[in-house]
């Protein structure tokens, strides 16, 4: 004849294990929460955080990016396009820039690549879009976010300098 | 004029509309915050913050998802049987919804005062597992098709040990209507006076069953994420698929509300003193549903051959031989006639 356990009986008729599990669950109910109030409240960004892209400009609004190409060169996805071809004034400029954002695997190459530090990856991670086509960026949309965030990215760059 | 609403058929029917509307429509603005109260307590014993964009602290997350579950497209799958498929949720929401006509809110407030309201609610909620099969079936598909028969199997299960629970309680009471039922446990000493303290045991078993009844984890065995996807509701989408998730919670809240009604007396206000009233019942419900919320998640899944061991070799006989001890207890009116509060016939 099998023997029966009867404290297991017990503890298995009294929902111990149930009632155990309670008193867990009201204990993590009011302790601290472990994750942010995101959309309001964000986590701190490392100076090299790498999001979304943007083309600066220098202090007096010329565009830094001189078309060397090393960023499309080197991009391990490809997903820079760049047409150049000089600029009345004689220098050598950019006629188009595209990121294909979808391609995009965020190394921070193009960044690295870069001479003239025209290209950078900001700390903007929140650019989903609806479809597909609006993360096709060309120059004015890199060139816009240059523009909205200079003030990050310049910061960004001046706390990375020490190591670079 | 008042004539016209007791007297005119059309004054009738226009009562009783306004009565139903009265029920649902409170009703379903409860049930978008209890939905929201469920995440957030669930959320919160995960150490998360749960829904918190949509208006204050989140408060208004299940109307914005109401809003997305209208908006997006009804998939109905190749070989569907249509008319199933969309007959399917709609019953689920229906009959879920129609139970709550015997509920008696507070003293009177009860849509239809009949005197088998227990019959009635029982016979509702066994009908409610026909969405689940009808949407199973009608989907032409393997996993709705098996989580369809699990739950078949599992709601009839539980069903015998919740009737035998609730025969106790009827054989106590000597009446199957609610109103009785609560007025029964009006013995004066408050929150001692009610039910669950004569029946103690049968409050666990109730709650358990009732959570096994209503497809609630642990046991949400017909739509196991892990095995199932999401069981019977695989292939719906939009409105139909909001149709049966709202069933499902009318369906959970009808059962804290029996539980309420048969354990925890009703309107009853739990301090003598104290006037009883809608609130009572209100509070009692959304604490039931807290229990309902804690365990969803606090308690892993069961397996399938342990909930059907559960309820057949441990429910079943528990609650045979409790409805055996209540009738000999009321019998012979043992313990102060604490079994014996018959309401009629006593």
């Amino acid at each position: 004849m099998a023997s029966v356990d009867y404290t297991r009986a017990a503890k298995y008729f009294l929902l111990m294990d149930i009632f155990k599990g309670f008193k867990m669950g009201l204990k993590y109910l009011v302790k601290p929460k472990a994750t942010l109030n995101y959309p309001h409240e964000k986590g701190p960004l490392s100076p090299r955080f790498r999001g979304e892209h943007a083309l600066r400009r220098y202090p007096n609004g010329e565009e830094r990016c001189i078309a060397c190409k090393l960023c499309e060169a080197i991009c391990p996805a490809q997903a820079i396009t760049i047409d150049a071809e000089p600029r009345e004034d004689g220098s050598r400029r950019t006629t188009r820039y595209d990121i294909d954002m979808t391609k995009c695997i965020y190394c921070g190459f193009c960044q690295e690549a870069c001479p003239v530090d025209a290209i950078v990856e900001g700390p903007n991670f929140e650019f989903a879009t609806e479809t597909r086509e609006e993360l096709f960026y060309d120059k004015d949309k890199l060139l816009d976010n240059g523009a909205r965030w200079e003030a990050e990215i310049a910061r960004n760059l001046e706390l990375d300098a020490p190591y670079r | 004029m008042a004539e016209f609403f007791t007297s005119n058929p059309l004054g009738i029917l226009l009562t009783i509309v306004g009565q139903v509307l009265l029920i649902v429509v409170p009703l379903l603005v409860c049930l978008a915050f209890l939905l929201y109260a469920d995440r957030k307590v669930w959320a919160a014993v995960q150490l998360r913050r749960g829904p918190n964009v949509v208006g204050v602290f989140g408060l208004l997350q299940s109307f914005a998802d109401f809003g997305k579950y209208i908006l997006k497209e009804v998939v109905v799958p190749a070989g569907a049987d249509k008319f199933v498929f969309f007959l399917a949720p709609l019953m689920s929401f229906v009959l879920a919804m129609v139970a709550w006509a015997v509920i008696p809110f507070n003293d009177g407030w009860v849509l239809s005062d009949i005197n088998v309201a227990i019959l009635y609610v029982f016979a509702v909620s066994s009908l409610e597992v026909y969405g689940v099969i009808m949407g199973g079936w009608a989907s032409n598909s393997k996993y709705p098709f098996l989580g369809s028969l699990r739950s078949a199997a599992q709601m009839i299960s539980y069903e015998v040990s919740l009737g035998l629970i609730i025969i106790g309680i009827v054989i106590s009471t000597g009446s199957m209507n609610f109103g009785d039922i609560v007025a029964a446990q009006d013995t004066g000493y408050g929150i001692f006076s009610w039910y669950w303290l004569p029946h103690f045991p049968m409050l666990f078993l109730f709650l358990i069953s009732a959570h096994a009844e209503t497809n609630r984890p642990p046991f949400d065995l017909p739509e196991a994420e892990s095995e199932l996807v999401a069981g019977y509701q695989v292939e719906y989408s939009s409105t139909p698929f909001l149709l049966f998730m709202i069933g499902e919670y009318v369906a959970i809240v009808l059962m804290c509300a029996l539980t309420t009604t048969l354990f925890f007396g009703g309107w009853l206000s739990p301090i003598p003193g104290l006037p009883d009233g809608f609130l009572w019942f209100f509070g009692k419900c959304a604490l039931v549903f807290f229990i309902f919320a804690l365990t969803k998640s606090v308690v892993p899944r069961y397996r399938y051959d342990q909930l059907m061991r559960i309820g057949w070799k441990v429910f079943l006989p528990l609650s045979l031989g409790w409805v055996v001890l209540v009738a000999f207890l009321a019998k012979f009116e043992l313990f102060g006639g604490a079994y014996a509060r018959w309401m009629i016939g006593g």
